[in-house]
Formats: structure tokens, sequence, C-alpha cells
């Protein structure tokens, strides 16, 4: 008994210190430093609002406030999901060396890209809390809605990634079909738009199950609306299959890392 | 809590040679050739596949410390993977029974970014500790490594000497149950070394489990009482490790290296005391080394040189049938030539092999040559240390007193 746990805390501890090392090794040598973790969502909302603003030019409708909080409470989410998918694909190879030279718990690579991923969206939730102040957008009691939200998205953003690691641990090319994806992947996701704009696709467009969990998110901070419950057990049932599957494949993999990396 | 630490049984692994599939685009053929059916049995080899070990079965006691030699290749690090579980068995099963920590690849978990004291940190947690034993070991950490002055320092910047103490330093304070120690007492000075040999003698007074794979044979005989000794992936001998180390030089060292088409070769090379054969000599004891060589065409001006070399492959004697006397000898085509030399072992205790050569008598042109054609040992002895018997006898002995009173030097050194 007090084996396991100690086995436990160890993974906790290597989980904790790997993350940390993430953050530490990315922010060590640059000029901005944690800055950084601000810009990237910065440059999203950014872009957002020119495209909002092209919206509202061409079909002669005024853009409102609600319009670009929308866009920046969107950023961040997405800013992680693309990020964390990223690094996640690529923290096997990158840590090769421990892979096949020490025995450790393998998914903690991952886990820990994600993790470092999540705290930089928490700086950058700061500076979107700062902006939602300014515009006077306020709170209610759908932001109860928040946590559960940002919990399936942390699910699926997760079990997505440990399936990715294990796979371009065998496959260079899930690496390249990752980016190739990610890169296309905001048109197909409502961050600069709403899912409702598409009408009678919208429906289609919120099959990415990220999708729902992006509009939920907009409903409960910006409209103080509760977010659409089908679309959201939805969501979660793809992020808890997603996340199972994920788990699976990454177990029945694992005995081949250290020959294959 | 049983009495065996760990056992392996009938463990087999098979490496592919090649990449397992490099692209999708070699991925999609292999799958639909499994689809149809044609799906290899998992134990059989095929032409892309080779075993790395196979039916390697044994089991240590707590508390036992235990060698792994064999050549390069011989499957010791494929063995240490597969018991630290980086690895797992293609057949056969490894049963640990403890908390295991390996020494090998101590570096592995260095960012060069961070400093020397979060790398102790990172590198422990990496290694299986939690970060509140690394706290409470750390000063003895940073003791052992003795690089107290460079901790803040980003280890981009250590000397690979410095990057080896620590990440060593961090290793054997991991206190684990089993220890696996992989060739890392290279790393260091000599200083250092000896110092981790005295770390490793500490932890299995603690009743920890030591494997310990090296090619320092030396280390190997005087850490652990009992040893394997691997040739291909194949167990040739468990059982202590004198005689374990004397089975692997006996058979592991002899290398032929023939001139292509050379029809005139040694055969056979013997070791012994006139008159009978063993390879076991106390030290000042007569041996005999009987070299054979065979030509199948005639040749002429030959002459048969001996060599003997340390286990260090120094050359510590020399001579040859010329300088002893005999004129140049001819064979005819079928002919067999036996030389015996007789040599005085006026040696130290250890390990020696006998290279046997054929050369062209003057021009001392090499026609064959049979690199560590056989080895000897010569027995411990209280009467011989270093390197080489000097012979030695008392001439003198004796005290004297002074004729006068001692004024410059009373304790009368003379």
């Amino acid at each position: 008994m007090h084996a396991t746990l100690g086995r436990f805390t160890a993974k906790r501890d290597l989980l904790y210190m790997l993350t940390w090392r993430e953050i530490r090794v990315k922010y060590s040598q640059s000029v901005m430093g944690i800055m950084w973790a601000i810009l990237m969502p910065a440059v999203i909302v950014s872009a957002g609002v020119v495209v909002r603003f092209g919206f509202s030019t061409i079909s002669g409708k005024p853009l409102e406030v609600d319009d670009v909080a929308s866009v920046a409470v969107r950023a961040v989410p997405w800013a992680f999901f693309v990020a964390t998918i990223r690094f996640a694909t690529t923290s096997l190879i990158a840590n090769s060396t421990l892979v096949t030279k020490v025995y450790l718990a393998r998914e903690v690579f991952p886990v820990a890209a994600m993790l470092s991923q999540l705290i930089d969206a928490a700086v950058a939730t700061l500076v979107v809390v700062i902006l939602l102040t300014v515009l006077h957008v306020g709170v209610s009691v759908q932001l109860l809605w928040l946590p559960l939200l940002i919990l399936i998205l942390v699910v699926l953003t997760t079990g997505l990634g440990i399936v990715l690691s294990a796979l371009s641990l065998f496959f260079h090319d899930v690496k390249y079909l990752v980016e190739v994806v990610l890169t296309f992947a905001i048109f197909f996701t409502p961050v600069f738009y709403e899912a409702r704009m598409f009408g009678r696709w919208e429906s289609l467009l919120l099959l990415n199950p990220v999708a729902p969990l992006l509009e939920g998110i907009a409903n409960v901070v910006v409209r103080h609306a509760p977010p659409s419950l089908p679309w959201i057990g939805y969501s979660a049932l793809c992020a808890v299959g997603i996340f199972a599957g994920s788990a699976a494949i990454f177990h029945a993999l694992e005995p081949y890392f250290a020959e294959s990396a | 809590m049983s009495d065996t630490a760990l056992r392996l049984d009938g463990v087999y692994k098979k490496f592919r040679k090649g990449e397992l599939y490099n692209s999708l685009r070699d991925l999609v053929p292999a799958l639909s050739r499994r689809l149809i059916g044609r799906r290899p049995a998992p134990d059989s080899l095929n032409a892309r596949s080779f075993w790395a070990l196979q039916d390697v079965s044994f089991e240590l006691r707590r508390g036992e410390a235990f060698g792994i030699i064999g050549s390069n290749g011989a499957g010791k690090s494929t063995i240490l993977k597969l018991i630290s579980g980086i690895m797992r068995p293609t057949r056969g099963t490894i049963q640990v029974g403890g908390r295991l920590s390996a020494l090998i690849e101590v570096s592995a978990g260095f960012h060069p970014d961070l400093t020397g004291r979060e790398n102790i940190y990172l590198n422990g947690t990496i290694l299986g500790m939690t970060r509140a034993e690394i706290r409470r070991r750390f000063d003895a950490i940073v003791a052992f490594s003795e690089l107290e002055q460079f901790l803040d320092t980003p280890v981009k910047r250590y000397s690979s000497g410095m990057y080896a103490r620590l990440g060593f330093s961090v290793a054997v304070h991991v206190e684990p149950e089993i220890l696996i120690v992989d060739e890392v007492l290279s790393v260091g000075d000599y200083l250092f070394q000896q110092k981790c040999m005295e770390r490793m003698t500490e932890i299995m007074a603690g009743d920890a489990t030591i494997i310990f794979v090296s090619h320092n044979l030396r280390a190997v005989a005087s850490l652990c009482e009992r040893s394997l000794l691997l040739d291909h992936g194949r167990v040739v001998q468990i059982g202590p490790s004198s005689e374990t180390i004397k089975t692997y030089l006996t058979r592991g060292h002899s290398t032929r290296a023939l001139e292509p088409g050379s029809d005139i070769r040694v055969t056979n090379v013997t070791l012994g005391p006139p008159g009978s054969s063993r390879v076991t000599f106390g030290t000042d004891e007569y041996m005999d080394i009987t070299v054979e060589a065979k030509a199948r065409t005639r040749h002429e001006d030959l002459s048969v040189v001996i060599q003997i070399m340390d286990n260090n492959q120094y050359a510590v004697f020399d001579t040859c049938t010329q300088r002893l006397g005999a004129g140049p000898v001819t064979l005819e085509a079928g002919e067999t030539l036996t030389c015996t030399f007789r040599v005085q072992l006026r040696l130290a205790q250890g390990t020696f092999h006998v290279n046997a050569y054929l050369h062209r008598y003057v021009t001392s042109h090499q026609i064959d040559r049979w690199m560590s054609a056989a080895t000897f040992f010569i027995a411990e002895s209280p009467l011989v240390r270093g390197v080489a018997n000097l012979a030695p006898s008392l001439v003198n002995c004796e005290k004297a007193s002074p004729v006068g009173p001692a004024l410059l030097d009373p304790v009368g050194r003379a």
C-alpha cells in the first residue's frame, strides 16, 4: 500500500517537474518571457476582430461589443487546443532519449505538454478577464458552467494528444498531418464566427466536438445564456470516448516505444 | 517478502533489422498482407529479424551482486532494458521484486538550459524519486558530485566529465532495492571512479541487489560473486565470477587475421608445464608453448614468433626461433612444423595471452598471425606483487649500534 502510494507520488512529482521544465525552458533566454503566453491568443483575437469587422462591413450590421468579447473568449481555449495538440504530438519524439534509455511512465510526456499549455492559457485568461471588464460584459450565474466546459475540453485535448504522441513515434507522417489539419482547423471551428451564422448548416459545424465547447463558453461568459445541453453532451461523450480509446492505443503501443523511437 | 529479488524465466527477445514501418506508405501494404491472412507466427524469424536474446533464465537472491559479461553485441544491454521495463520480452517472463533503479545513461534526463540544481530535481524525478526524497538527499547528492560552485550554472556549460558526475551522483542516491549498473563507472577521473565503487559497495551493504554490466573484468571480479557470460544472445555460463571470466577470456579473445589465399598457417597453440597441459601456473614455474604450423605448398625461410601480452594488450615478452638460434625452416607441401618454446614465468598474478606468428626469416615479413591463441593465468603469490617477478632475495638486514654517543641521529637511521 505504502509502495503504491509512493509510486503515485513519484509519478505526480515527475509530471510536475516535466511541466515545470517545459515552461522554464520555453521562457528562459527569451526577451518577452511569459508575455508569449499572451501574444498567441492576442494575435488570434486581433485576427478575429479584423474578420468580424469585415463581416459587419459586408452585411451592413455594425460591429458590436459582444462580437469582440466573443472572439476574445473563444481565442484562449482554441489557442490552448492547437498548442497542446502540436506539442503533445512531438512530445515523445522530443524526449526519445528518455523513452529509449530510462524506464518511466511515458504518458507523462503528452500530459506535461498539455499542463504547460494550460498554464499559458491561465495567464492569457487573466488578460481576457481584464478585457471583458473594460468592455463591461458583466457576470452571471451561467459562469458556473465554465469549469465543466473547460474540463471537457481538457479531457478531449489530452486524449487526442496522447494518441497522436504515440502514433507519431511510429509514423513520421502523423506530425505533418497534424500540422496541416491544425492550419485549416480554424476554418471549421467557430472561433472567428458563430455557429448560428451558418443557418441550417449549423449542426454540421457542431459535429466537430470542439465547436459546441467554444459556443458554450462564449454563451455562458458573453451572452449569459446556458450552453446547448445536447451538444455539450455530445462533446462530453466524444471526449470520454476519445480519451478511453487513446489510452488503450497508447498502452498497446507502449512496449514497442523503445524499439521504434 | 521472498528471498528472490529477480527472476528471468526463458526470456527471448526478437529485434527487427529495419524500422517497424517508416511511414504510412509502408504500413498500407503491410496491413493488407495481414488482412489477407498471411500473418507470420510470433515465434518465427524472417529475413528482417533476429534473436537478440534466446532462452535466458536466472534468479538473483536479495542482496546479491551479479555480473553480466560478454563481447559487444552479446545482448547485455538488451537484458538490462528488459529488466528495467524499457522493453518487453518477446517470450518468457521477468519478475522484479522491489524498487528498481538503473544507472544507464544517467544524464539522459538533463536539460542543457537548466542549472545543476534544477537538473538534480528534474533528473531525480525522472529516475523515480519524489521531490521530498530529493530535498532530503540534496546535500548528499551535491557533496558526492563535488560541484557546489557550479550548482547555479546551466549544465550546457559543464564539461562532459562534470555532466556525468552530476548524473551519477543523482542516480546513486535513488536508494533502490535493485540497482542496474551499465558501464557507467567509466565516467569521471580515477578518484571519482574510486568513489563510485565505494558507493556501490555501500549500496550493496544496505541489502540491495546489484546487476553489473561491464567490460572492466577486474571490477566485475571484485564486486560480484556470480556472473553470467553471454554470447550472441545465449547464456554460455552462469557461476562464480572467477570461472565465468576465465571462460570468457579463453574463448572470446582469439582472433585470426590471415592473408587472403594464404596457404600456410598456424594450426595449433598449446600451453602447459613441461610434459603436461594446464593453464594456471605459479610464479617462477616453467611453461612450454607449443606452436604447430601446416603448409599446403612449399615455403622457405620461415621463423616462428611468440609474444606474451597482458590483459591490457601490453606486450610483456616476445621471442622467435631465429633469435634462439634455429636457422630458417623450409616446409614442403603437406608438412607440419612443431616448435616448443620453454619460458620461465617470472610474472606476477594476472591473465596473459599468447600470440603466435609465422614470419619470413631475416625480413620479418608476417605471413600468418594468431592473436590470443592461448590464455594462461598466474596465481596469486604472497612473494610477488606488481607486474614482474624480479626474483628477490634478502642480502642484508642487520642492526648496527653507534660506536660513540648518538649525537645527530638519536633514532639511529642508517
